[in-house]
């Protein structure tokens, strides 16, 4: 199985690793992540003025360039996944923003919604499925008990995003299952980590931070998994409370014996 | 040919607004057969109805067209209207430009010409149409109420009080419903079983009243005053005749470990149980998944210490079938369980609890003897957090649509409550409106806020996790644009209500409506709240909608009124308008009677004249008292034997011929 593979721009710079032991594992299961040409960056978070075309654009243009080729667009990063298929959702649902759209794209490249966008635990869970996945791991990680943490963007607007049960996901879980670990629930597994407010009032950041690190400690947690640098980083940067925060990539990687294969 | 007369209604401005009433009389004057056409603003009006009579004895009419509203609001006022007059009245056609047309267009253009088309298949329809007459059927008198809460208790009563037999079928081995679980009933605080055990002490010893505990309806057939209904009684284990409710084998049944339903799971019951004390009829059950004797043929401990020899472990399920006259469902409501609702903590934290499982750790007669004790720890709770709206008035798909109507006011009564009994307890209520419509409700309220302090933040909460024993709640406070956070002891939910699982199935029997929530559809929103759509079918309680006691009782007298004056009749008049078969078409093939929902087609073999030959044939024939006119059959027939009276195909197809001139 082949995708279109859309990166975005921190995957290539501060969070190479989630995006490099992404691919190995891919390949690792027989899936292959084309990345797509000239992407663009996604504009880091969905603008929520309805009337902002231009920052949807860049997202356009990837799914545009999928579409030609015949393939689903593959994601990674929790913020580029809420950015493009919601735009991809606007422009399935929404006339007017279609029309808006199509008409800044210019004739070669119109695009009216055919792309399927996938994220990453998607295809794990969708297309290898977590049974094949757990066949596939060579270095199951025993006795570690891993935090899912999913934030935000990767499950929210439920009914856009259709990954999972918003209040109560399961597939970031089912993966830790899958490789041989035990998942803790924890309380404030899908609530927000303050995102950009680090930039803007770092106390609202390190307040959201403390208490998503401390809840998952609570429960026991020897680590935290997550798709998303933002969440990543403040996590790591603001909350007081120390606990590793891994890319969930990485602990694949691991299991499926190829994190040190260069 | 037939002499016709056409009256346009304006209906106010409801027909007219959108409609040139002028002009589709005008029009339709023309129309083949119509020698008199006039509009008026309330056709239905006693001067209305007055000029319809005048125009059929002025214009010598034998056919009349109304153009007005659904002919299932005011079709039988107008057949009234022309029988009045001397006009049989299946000669009446209703042309239906309200619903059908002004209340569904804009422009007036349009909607006028829609108007004067759907006038004129009217008329194409009474050039076709012949007298009928209605035959008569007899009224069984006996009613049966499906569900024994406190709706279906009540109209039993009052149809007992009228003289009438009455029987209630009810599915758990006692009645009362709900309302036995509860502790105080709002707005004067007297406690729900101090006014419920009578009725149902009542409900039991009443002569004309018969009660049919851990009972279900099997089937129903018939039609209006002539239902048979087949009712299944689950086998008890315990014979009921019997057993005199001593409660001896409930105490020394060993297998002790099953939930106790009727204090929502917080304590357990034995195998063998009596659901609480005053239980109607007081007799035992036993539970054949619970009892050690019945899974494993060792124990029998019930059998052996039953004085009356009434444990009876062979039982088999029963089939009974009688008549009844009118049906009447009280099917009732249950909460629901907020597993959906994970950021509550519903599935994760004990203490976290809805408001029924409230109301028990509430009561006297509770798990705890009526002493509030946070189920995780059994101690008392200092800070209590009661959430609104949990599932109801949503748009998300684990939400309900509706407001649920009872929760607002049954919060400030646990408000009030816990205030009364333990003033210290801090309570705090997050709602999104406070609806308290009803009297002397909002004074109630009032006083919880006013005389008993009891915080209400306008917003709602968006988790609840607990850390280290203390339920942490996060929520917001609309009026004061900030997010809060508070520690609580307990969280109670007031999750949605919605109609019993048992109603879907129900309503297929009984051919009766429902709406997209499940809950019975009356025959008028305002005018017929307490009858269904179909005929003979009444509704009680919150089978059609959210209600709190006072408005079920009110509904369930209401209710019985309607039962009495069915039973109060000798006979029905039968709806003319059934299906008949063409013997000379029918070939006997059964295809009609297969689809026939109400049983009303036999077969008999019939000496036959066609085309000169004397043959011997099967026939279908109608049982005219059975059908209901659905005209199931009349498509459904290859040979095109079966017809419809009053909607004859060729009536149809002149319909649609006018339509489509």
């Amino acid at each position: 199985m082949k995708y279109s593979y859309y990166p975005g721009c921190t995957l290539k710079t501060k969070a190479k690793e989630l995006n490099n032991y992404a691919i190995r594992s891919a390949a690792a299961l027989g899936i292959e992540m084309e990345e797509v040409e000239n992407w663009q960056c996604c504009g880091g978070v969905y603008t929520a003025s309805t009337d902002e075309i231009a920052t949807k654009l860049s997202s356009v243009r990837a799914l545009a360039q999928a579409r030609d080729k015949g393939q689903d667009l593959l994601t990674l990063c929790s913020a580029c996944h809420n950015v493009i298929k919601r735009t991809n959702n606007e422009i399935l649902n929404n006339e007017d923003f279609s029309m808006k759209v199509n008409n800044y794209m210019g004739s070669d490249m119109q695009y009216h919604g055919e792309t399927k966008v996938v994220h990453y635990l998607e295809m794990l869970r969708d297309v290898v499925g977590f049974d094949t996945l757990k066949s596939k791991v060579v270095n199951p990680l025993k006795n570690k008990k891993i935090a899912a943490y999913y934030g935000c963007l990767l499950l929210r607007p439920g009914e856009v995003m259709a990954m999972d049960d918003p209040e109560n996901p399961q597939i970031m879980e089912d993966f830790i299952k899958a490789i041989g670990a035990t998942p803790v629930i924890f309380a404030q597994r899908n609530e927000c980590c303050g995102g950009y407010q680090t930039l803007n009032d770092k106390s609202i950041a390190q307040s959201r931070s403390e208490k998503v690190v401390s809840s998952a400690v609570k429960q026991g947690a020897d680590c935290i998994i997550t798709a998303c640098p933002l969440c990543r980083y403040n996590l790591e940067a603001n909350a007081v409370t120390e606990l590793p925060v891994i890319y969930f990539t990485e602990l694949l990687a691991q299991a499926l014996g190829v994190k040190e294969v260069q | 040919m037939q002499r016709i007369g056409v009256f346009v209604c304006w209906c106010g401005t409801n027909i007219a607004a959108t409609v040139d009433v002028a002009k589709v009389a005008e029009t339709l004057k023309s129309e083949p057969g119509v020698v008199f056409a006039t509009d008026y603003q309330y056709m239905c009006s006693a001067s209305g109805q007055e000029i319809i009579k005048n125009a059929i004895k002025e214009h010598n009419l034998t056919g009349v067209v109304i153009c007005s509203c659904s002919p299932r609001m005011h079709e039988a006022t107008f057949r009234k209207t022309v029988q009045a007059a001397g006009i049989n009245p299946y000669m009446l056609e209703i042309a239906n430009i309200r619903e059908q047309c002004s209340w569904i267009h804009k422009d007036k253009e349009e909607a006028t010409e829609k108007a004067i088309i759907l006038g004129r298949a009217a008329i194409a329809k009474v050039h076709l149409n012949a007298p009928l007459t209605s035959m008569e059927s007899p009224v069984v008198k006996r009613a049966l109420v499906i569900g024994g809460g406190i709706a279906g208790i009540q109209t039993a009563l009052d149809i007992a009080d009228a003289g009438f037999e009455v029987d209630i079928v009810e599915k758990q081995p006692t009645i009362g419903g709900k309302m036995a679980q509860l502790d105080k009933t709002f707005p004067t605080l007297d406690c729900a079983a101090c006014i419920l055990t009578p009725k149902m002490v009542d409900a039991g010893s009443n002569d004309k009243v018969n009660l049919y505990t851990y009972c279900e309806v099997d089937k129903v057939e018939g039609f209006v005053g002539n239902f048979k209904v087949t009712i299944k009684q689950k086998p008890r284990y315990v014979d009921a005749t019997k057993c005199t409710g001593c409660g001896e084998c409930t105490t020394k049944c060993p297998s002790r470990k099953n939930p106790n339903e009727f204090n929502m799971g917080f304590d357990n019951r034995g195998a063998v149980y009596i659901p609480f004390a005053q239980a109607v009829p007081k007799v035992a059950t036993i539970d054949p998944d619970d009892c050690i004797y019945m899974k494993t043929g060792k124990c029998g401990l019930c059998a052996k210490v039953c004085t009356a020899g009434a444990i009876n472990y062979e039982q088999k399920e029963e089939f009974i079938t009688k008549e009844y006259g009118a049906i009447v469902v009280a099917t009732g409501y249950n909460q629901i369980k907020p597993t959906e609702f994970e950021e509550y903590g519903y599935n994760n934290y004990k203490d976290v609890v809805t408001s029924l499982e409230f109301e028990r750790l509430m009561n006297a007669a509770g798990p705890t003897g009526g002493h509030l004790l946070r189920p995780s720890n059994g101690k008392e709770p200092k800070k209590i957090v009661f959430v609104q709206c949990v599932g109801s008035r949503g748009q998300s798909c684990r939400d309900k649509s509706y407001c649920s109507k009872i929760c607002c006011m049954y919060t400030a009564k646990h408000a009030m409550l816990v205030k009364d009994h333990y003033p210290d307890v801090d309570v705090t209520v997050f709602y999104i409106d406070v609806r308290t419509p009803g009297k002397n409700f909002d004074e109630f309220y009032r006083r919880a806020v006013e005389e008993f302090g009891v915080h209400y933040i306008k917003g709602m909460v968006g988790k609840v996790e607990e850390e280290d024993g203390v339920l942490k709640v996060q929520a917001s406070d609309l009026l004061a644009n900030a997010q809060i956070h508070m520690d609580a002891d307990m969280v109670v939910l007031a999750a949605a209500i919605e109609p019993d699982k048992s109603a879907r199935p129900l309503a297929t029997m009984l051919t009766a409506s429902m709406d997209t929530n499940d809950f019975f559809t009356e025959a008028h929103a305002k005018l017929r709240p307490v009858e269904s759509p179909t005929a003979g079918i009444f509704l009680s309680g919150t089978c059609q909608g959210p209600k709190d006691i006072p408005e079920t009782v009110s509904q369930a007298s209401a209710c019985a009124a309607k039962v009495i004056g069915l039973l109060a009749k000798d006979h029905l008049l039968c709806n003319p308008c059934v299906a008949h078969s063409n013997e000379t078409l029918c070939n006997g093939c059964s295809t009609c009677a297969n689809v026939c929902p109400y049983g009303a087609i036999t077969y008999e073999d019939r000496l036959v004249m066609d085309k000169g030959v004397r043959e011997t044939r099967r026939i279908a024939v109608v049982n005219e008292a059975v059908c209901q006119g659905c005209g199931a059959c009349t498509v459904t027939c290859p040979s095109g034997a079966m017809d419809l009276k009053g909607f004859a195909n060729r009536q149809i197809m002149a319909e649609v011929d006018a339509i489509c001139r």
